[in-house]
């Protein structure tokens, strides 16, 4: 679906993407994961059309996009992070619009409208001035005004953003719903959800691809061990020793003090929780807690990142 | 012409759902009305085709300041909305953008123009003035604002700012109106290019008496033609930038 050679973009003398290479097939949900700045809007504008990189080429069903742009367009749905709405046209009015925009017949929008308001869930607000929609409804209205035309490469920037806990499930919920029938290349910056909806992960970093996968191939490939989070009663500099000499505790960070209990985050050499609880009683710690420090993916992504982790 | 005439309905229709442009066409005509029925009809008795003259310089100025006003959202309400995405990922090219927005503006300057033909229509019941002389004046009012709006535009594409672009179409427009000033002071041959280039003096005042010129027709269109042509140039660089 997606082939980019070599994208390059600077903005003046600023470089925000850099030599970026990527393979999207047919039908799959991508996510591009990266920290605000990565580069991630970047690269989905210039996939969608709205910005030309400074170098590189994207060819989008086997049609280069520099040669054809316009054919590109008519391929595809782009919803950017704040949703390009007319605010004081109606939600019909304005799906009307864009329908007949991206080249659709006026039957064709007619057909499309209640399908598409139906899926993105506004059936209610059709009539409605966009103005007076709420944030939730915004979002909806700017993925069904990227999917009017039924386009073959759904590219979402940021869908999720500015939205509530029960938005974002919906959202998501959404999103998996249009699944089989677009190819959807989605960014965010919020590992878990990527993680939650997307069949293969592309890492940026500075402009740059760093790791590109499936969940579990990136977990495999940079996840260091068991992360856990301990709580233990005891003294500071004792606990730091003890942590120092077990061979079997990879790395370990003594983070603060809640009264008398210590808080260590330690990576593991494996899952040996049995065997470390005994060891620290045995040395005389109060053991008030433990738990899991971080999910697998997100060690990786920090790993990446060169925002936290293991050095 | 398809994508172009979508344009220009929302366009329009934008006018009329928002409050833009109704304060601007109830100021105008009440503005040029006030001046018609003080100055043109008002004090020592006038033949009509004085006064008709009168209307059309009255509603040349109220074209212009219309025209800055209608135009400096073109653009930069969009960038400023972030609407500008949904045409740039269509399959609309940038030149067919730029002429939708800028017909969208002149038609609704075109309204405008009509409505305040009850003025001219007033003179021709009760006075003696030829059709020929108000169509000439219309025509003229009607090329006048396609290079305001076609300046406006421009203004509206260099900034995401409306009042920032109503500055610069201003300037711009000012510049154009003063070109007859230069052209007094400077010598051969650039008295004779400024004093072609002089957005009112050279080109409007045949018009105002009745006279259509071709040149001055070309004039205007040429004006109105660069500013499109420089509009969608500064819109296709955006995606550069």
């Amino acid at each position: 679906m997606i082939q980019a050679r070599g994208l390059t973009k600077f903005y003046g003398e600023v470089r925000a993407i850099h030599d970026l290479s990527f393979e999207i097939a047919d039908g799959e949900i991508v996510g591009v994961l990266g920290l605000n700045g990565a580069g991630k809007s970047t690269l989905l504008q210039i996939l969608s059309g709205a910005l030309y990189p400074t170098s590189g080429q994207v060819a989008i069903g086997g049609i280069d996009a520099a040669e054809a742009p316009a054919e590109i367009r008519r391929r595809i749905g782009f919803l950017p992070e704040e949703p390009p709405l007319y605010r004081e046209m109606t939600v019909d009015g304005y799906l009307r619009f864009v329908g007949r925009l991206k080249g659709m017949g006026a039957a064709d929008v007619e057909r499309r409208l209640g399908e598409v308001c139906e899926s993105t869930g506004i059936t209610a607000v059709r009539p409605n001035v966009i103005s007076t929609l709420s944030h939730g409804y915004r979002k909806r209205v700017g993925i069904a005004q990227a999917i009017i035309n039924e386009p073959a490469l759904l590219i979402l920037d940021e869908p999720i953003s500015g939205l509530d806990p029960e938005q974002i499930a919906e959202m998501r919920d959404m999103i998996r719903g249009l699944r089989g029938k677009h190819t959807i290349l989605l960014s965010s910056h919020i590992l878990t959800e990527i993680s939650r909806t997307c069949d293969r992960i592309v890492m940026i970093k500075g402009g740059e691809i760093v790791a590109s996968g499936t969940e579990e191939e990136l977990v495999a490939q940079f996840a260091t061990g068991e992360n856990l989070v301990l709580l233990l009663r005891g003294d500071r500099d004792a606990i730091d020793a003890h942590m120092a000499a077990d061979e079997r505790v990879l790395e370990h960070e003594v983070c603060g003090a809640i009264g008398d209990v210590i808080e260590v985050r330690v990576t593991l050499d494996g899952d040996i929780r049995e065997q470390l609880v005994p060891s620290l009683v045995e040395a005389g710690f109060g053991l008030r807690g433990m738990s899991s420090a971080e999910q697998e993916l997100e060690r990786a992504f920090l790993t990446l990142t060169g925002t936290g982790g293991p050095a | 012409m398809t994508n172009v005439m979508l344009i220009v309905r929302r366009e329009l229709s934008s006018y009329f759902t928002t409050l833009t442009g109704y304060v601007v066409a109830a100021v105008m005509l009440a503005i040029c009305g006030l001046l018609f029925n003080t100055v043109a009809l008002g004090g020592t008795a006038k033949y009509s085709e004085e006064v008709l003259r009168m209307f059309f310089y009255f509603m040349s100025g109220t074209v212009m300041v219309g025209a800055i006003f209608l135009s400096m959202r073109l653009l930069a309400e969009e960038r400023q909305n972030g609407t500008l995405t949904v045409l740039y990922t269509s399959p609309v090219s940038d030149w067919q953008i730029v002429v939708g927005k800028y017909l969208s503006a002149l038609l609704f300057l075109g309204l405008i123009v009509a409505l305040s033909l009850y003025m001219p229509a007033l003179i021709f019941v009760n006075g003696k003035v030829s059709i020929g002389h108000i169509f000439a004046g219309t025509l003229g009012l009607v090329l006048l604002g396609s290079a305001s709006v076609a300046i406006g535009t421009f203004g509206s594409a260099v900034t995401r700012s409306q009042v920032v672009a109503a500055a610069v179409s201003g300037a711009l427009i000012v510049t154009f109106l003063l070109m007859w000033k230069l052209a007094k002071i400077a010598s051969p041959p650039l008295d004779d290019i400024f004093g072609a280039m002089s957005l009112f003096d050279k080109h409007f005042q045949p018009a105002m008496k009745g006279i259509v010129n071709l040149r001055d027709i070309v004039f205007y269109l040429s004006v109105t033609f660069f500013f499109l042509l420089s509009t969608t140039k500064i819109i296709e660089a955006r995606r550069w930038r």
